[in-house]
């Protein structure tokens, strides 16, 4: 098993300009993770993710993106990700590219990449505008059976995939339950995967048929609890909602969001610290 | 508030509500339509079937998530699916009766832009995106859609097509081959807004106590076509308040909750 601390695993796993994606639906957003790639000053870095959600909004306010793949760009249920939005409206702290997708498309490309595919297929849904952006990775093709009408949408393959789970076991086997969105996809169609962990155990408490990624799958882990707030992590703490809502007049102004990020992030070492800071945990 | 007894967003849900029939298979977003699909299920539609984009199905949350995936949402559901699932099995495979959308701006055969206000690689606002309204659009058998009424929000032209109502109209939705019929009723805080059966534009079908034709055309961005009859729409009756407040004030008590790990 590769365990190590955080800061080793991203120091060694994650470049400059590489495709990046933390993935998890809401639930188990490596919050840690993206933290310390922030404290280490990754730039260029190409991130992937369905839902940015705060994670992104604070890694692009801090300079480290160049690119985003995404399907939709808000705080849920409360509004804008301000950061987001300034980087695309003004360029600020650095122009963003965006290559964007609908949710379904965004599924169908991880699945692909997952299997070995050069793409994935959708039904097609009827003409929007989304095909025709700059960029995108869509295009009609008809079934060769049928005659159908379908979207074929490139594969995504992240160089690196990063996820916060339950449960590493004592030979490196990984525990996700609970909303699991895209999590399996993105980490089987990753070049090297990264994962935190709640906590390490004798044996996982896993079904016959649970969503388990096994040990060779898995590059490195790193046990860090409390890892993915203020996301959450089912059976262990729930989602702080309140601070979604808080980190919208946090965020909203660059000086008052940079100064945030110095004391809640860069100044600290770790995600302990960064609980501690926030009176989360004792 | 005070002259009526309830708020626009109330009587918004609550005619959103009254649209959802028992036993219909839902496709529920966060925010006002999250609430009506919870209301109709606390009050006249205890067996609808709420399906949320998180993976989670069948679920019965005693109150509202902030989120697409609150923790709320996976306890109370009756299973728990990969996201690529929700979109492929359940809805692309033609599973989910009533699809609910919300959208920045709507054109006058309920067409949806949440993408961009302005150019699209300068744009003036940009929006969240599509998320999983596209496929929503397309594949659910009916769409509903909740909007506050302005000539900002319902345009003669929109700055970027997300999802389809009915395109162009006339027929043209279907000759697209669309599974879905498309937009069968617009909510709004004046009333609501119904397609014309041939040529497929909004029409004003129903109006809110209290509320003239002539102040639906001025929070209109297009010359508003009006029905030969036009249904008063009643109040938000008590229970149905009642029930509402009582949900929205747990909601508002969870989520001022903080987390302590």
């Amino acid at each position: 098993m590769a365990l190590m601390m955080l800061t080793e695993a991203i120091a060694r796993y994650v470049r400059d300009g590489q495709s990046v994606a933390l993935e998890g639906f809401t639930h188990l957003i490596p919050f840690a993770a993206g933290h310390e790639v922030i404290r280490q000053q990754r730039r260029n870095l190409h991130l992937i993710r369905m839902t940015p959600d705060l994670i992104y909004d604070q890694m692009i306010g801090m300079g480290c993106a160049s690119e985003l793949t995404f399907s939709w760009g808000g705080n849920p249920g409360v509004g804008s990700l301000h950061r987001l939005r300034d980087a695309v409206e003004k360029d600020w702290p650095q122009p963003l590219k965006l290559h964007e997708h609908s949710h379904a498309e965004m599924a169908v490309a991880y699945t692909a990449g997952a299997s070995g595919l050069p793409c994935g297929l959708t039904r097609r849904h009827a003409d929007t505008d989304l095909a025709k952006v700059p960029d995108a990775r869509v295009k009609a093709i008809e079934c060769p059976f049928t005659g159908d009408s379908m979207t074929a949408v490139g594969a995504i393959n992240p160089d690196v995939t990063i996820l916060h789970a339950q449960q590493v076991d004592a030979a490196g086997n990984v525990l996700i339950r609970g909303i699991v969105g895209a999590a399996k996809e993105a980490a089987m169609a990753a070049r090297a995967l990264i994962v935190t962990v709640e906590e390490l155990v004798e044996q996982l408490d896993a079904d016959m048929n649970a969503i388990v990624l096994p040990d060779f799958l898995v590059t490195a882990v790193a046990v860090v609890p409390g890892g993915a707030y203020p996301s959450y992590a089912q059976g262990y703490y729930s989602r702080d909602n309140a601070f979604y809502m808080a980190w919208d007049d946090i965020a909203r102004d660059r000086q008052r969001f940079r100064d945030w990020m110095e004391r809640h992030v860069l100044a600290l070492p770790d995600q302990a610290a960064f609980l501690r800071e926030l009176q989360v945990s004792a | 508030m005070k002259e009526s007894g309830y708020t626009a967003d109330e009587i918004m849900t609550v005619t959103a509500a009254r649209q959802l029939r028992n036993g219909a298979v839902c496709f529920v977003g966060i925010g006002l339509p999250s609430a009506a699909c919870n209301l109709a299920r606390m009050s006249h539609a205890p067996g609808l079937v709420l399906i949320y984009e998180s993976g989670t199905v069948g679920t019965k949350p005693s109150v509202l998530p902030l989120s697409i995936g609150d923790g709320e949402l996976a306890e109370t559901a009756v299973c728990v699916v990969p996201l690529p699932e929700i979109f492929t099995h359940y809805l692309q495979r033609g599973r989910v009766d009533v699809g609910f959308l919300g959208a920045a701006q709507i054109d006058r055969y309920g067409n949806l832009n949440t993408t961009v206000v302005g150019d699209y690689s300068k744009p003036k606002v940009r929006l969240p995106g599509a998320g999983g309204a596209p496929e929503i659009a397309t594949h659910a058998r009916e769409v509903l859609i909740v909007m506050k009424q302005s000539p900002r929000s319902f345009v003669p032209r929109l700055d970027f097509r997300t999802s389809c109502g009915f395109l162009d109209g006339a027929g043209h939705r279907r000759a697209s081959g669309a599974p879905g019929r498309g937009p069968r009723v617009v909510v709004t805080d004046f009333g609501v807004l119904q397609p014309h059966p041939e040529n497929d534009e909004l029409q004003l079908t129903g109006i809110y106590p209290g509320v003239t034709v002539e102040a639906v055309r001025a929070a209109t961005g297009w010359p508003l076509k009006v029905a030969d009859t036009i249904e008063q729409l009643s109040a938000p009756n008590p229970a149905e308040l009642v029930c509402l407040r009582d949900l929205h004030a747990r909601t508002e008590a969870a989520h001022a909750h903080r987390v302590k790990i």
